[in-house]
């Protein structure tokens, strides 16, 4: 069986920024065209890499939030307040810069529509972005597959994407909402950090085998798979995204 | 600090190896787990990059830049061939 | 540089200068060192956390009589307060770190041996290689107390080694005991290119430096 390999080799090229979208106090989303892009799948993502004028450098990876039907690649980045990429990206970058990525990188963190489901996306923080990227290429694409997402964050002001995570839910796709550490006093959905309780009610039983797609921090990340496998869902079926501090 | 995952070092192992890699499975020479690259335990904060095995937690391959250069050791993880795409 | 031999050139991000703060007088850093504020914790594995009841720190190898001490008796040594500037192979260096320990003069006074190298090894299994004369004259410690405080386990306790006049990763966190060796036996990272000495005066990164 000959290794299953990714069209187009991965250089460095330069992008240049386009937009710049708030998303929430800390998040910005950064808006590329890139001249040599043959497309992603959602899940993916690119290494970032910023060059100072003597030759320092510092890269970063950051996950794809837009889908492969999309016109521009989108990244979203949080900004860490002692970081020393996410600063630059998040205050410093503007239209017209150019900022050299390389990528689409991955082929384990990926969901086409052709896989099917059910598909369940548990996010952490941050880890929320490339859910963005599988979510809107399932409203492109997907649509028979019945989709979850289940997106823990600390706060209702933390929550990204919030108005187009309502549009996608009119569209179809099953969208919840947990907050851990602060929710406003009419909040309906959930609160608090996800439990096996609130697991076991998200989830869809083992034998009908999600996919099961879990991002953002690995003490979060870690949680849920244990508890997942605890209630019976294969390993196999479960696929685990760790990021670093985010500070969400 | 956390450890991440082989998903964290996907560029990298690209670079090296000419080819995606976290698909990739292999078996930890030290106590015989058979995971995927992406399952791994990666350490990315030190002068180079750790992997260890999820199960054991030894060393199975080590990322490091040497003049520019990435050079990398997976003698403790010995990969199949990777499965076809779905 | 902004590239080495045959490397294509990364363009300039405009107004990226990274987490490096301003130069200090020339001859305090060695080259290709930036000075950091802050003091990042670099680890290639999980944080060790033995217990102080079963902890002890050994002397052996090519030695006439092994000796270990338990952690009572470890800080009951004469110890020295000492400022000292550390760089870190990966480029950041820190100035002016207070650290407390035992002097390596100290330790190594209470074995008997010719031998010329020393591995020193730690909790975790991280190893590194050492020549006697680096860490003999006041030159390193087996440190116990950063800043004042105890040290912390993310950057080494209880006990790391010191030894300042090299590139920090010789500094091994968790240190728990020297083996004396008749020839220099590289360590983790030596084994996987780093520079057996690791003089940052000299830029000894990697092996042929």
């Amino acid at each position: 069986m000959a290794r299953a390999a990714i069209p187009g080799r991965l250089t460095w090229q330069a992008g240049r920024v386009v937009d710049l979208v708030d998303e929430t106090a800390r998040c910005k989303s950064l808006v590329l065209e890139l001249a040599d892009w043959r497309g992603h799948r959602a899940g993916q993502h690119v290494d970032v890499r910023l060059t100072a004028e003597d030759g320092y450098q510092a890269e970063r990876s950051y996950s794809i939030a837009s889908a492969p039907e999309d016109t521009h690649v989108e990244l979203t980045v949080a900004r860490l307040d002692d970081g020393e990429v996410s600063p630059y990206l998040t205050d410093e970058l503007r239209p017209g810069d150019e900022l050299e990525l390389r990528g689409p990188i991955g082929g384990y963190f990926v969901w086409e529509s052709s896989q099917g489901g059910p598909l369940l996306m548990l996010a952490g923080g941050s880890g929320v972005v490339p859910f963005r990227a599988m979510l809107r290429h399932w409203a492109a694409d997907g649509r028979d597959v019945p989709a979850r997402l289940l997106y823990s964050s600390r706060t209702l002001e933390d929550v990204i994407y919030r108005q187009e995570l309502e549009r996608l839910a009119d569209d179809g796709a099953d969208v919840q909402l947990t907050l851990t550490n602060q929710w406003p006093d009419d909040w309906q959905e959930h609160r608090g950090r996800v439990d096996p309780k609130l697991l076991a009610e998200v989830a869809w039983p083992p034998h009908q085998r999600p996919l099961v797609y879990i991002c953002g921090p690995t003490g979060f990340v870690e949680a849920m798979a244990e508890t997942l496998v605890q209630m019976g869902h294969e390993p196999a079926q479960i696929k685990t995204e760790r990021f670093g501090p985010t500070g969400t | 600090m956390d450890a991440l995952d082989g998903n964290a070092i996907a560029g990298p192992l690209f670079e090296h190896f000419g080819e995606e890699m976290t698909t990739t499975v292999g078996t930890c020479a030290h106590c015989g787990t058979r995971s995927q690259i992406a399952e791994l335990v990666v350490y990315t904060r030190a002068p180079g990059t750790v992997v260890r095995c999820r199960h054991c937690a030894n060393v199975v391959m080590a990322l490091v830049p040497i003049r520019g250069e990435l050079r990398a050791d997976s003698s403790a993880f010995r990969m199949e061939q990777a499965p076809d795409e779905p | 540089m902004l590239g080495g031999p045959g490397r294509v050139m990364s363009p300039v991000s405009r107004g990226f200068r990274g987490r490096r703060s301003e130069q200090v007088e020339a001859g305090r850093v060695p080259p290709g060192q930036y000075i950091t504020r802050d003091f990042p914790v670099l680890s290639a594995g999980p944080t060790p956390h033995t217990p102080l009841e079963a902890w002890s720190f050994t002397i052996g190898g090519s030695v006439d009589e092994q000796v270990s001490w338990t952690w009572e008796e470890f800080i009951a040594l004469p110890a020295e307060t000492v400022t000292v500037d550390i760089h870190c192979v990966t480029k950041w260096s820190k100035l002016g770190t207070t650290w407390k320990g035992v002097s390596m003069d100290t330790l190594l006074d209470a074995v008997q041996s010719d031998a010329e190298y020393l591995t020193a090894w730690s909790d975790g299994e991280y190893t590194t290689n050492l020549a006697r004369e680096d860490v003999s004259g006041g030159k390193a410690w087996v440190a116990y107390e950063y800043d004042g405080e105890p040290l912390q386990p993310e950057h080494g306790g209880p006990a790391r080694l010191l030894v300042p006049h090299l590139y920090f990763w010789k500094s091994a966190k968790w240190v728990r005991g020297l083996t004396l060796t008749p020839d220099d036996e590289p360590g983790f990272w030596e084994t996987y290119g780093y520079h057996n000495h690791g003089d940052p005066w000299l830029e000894q990164r990697y092996q042929g430096d």
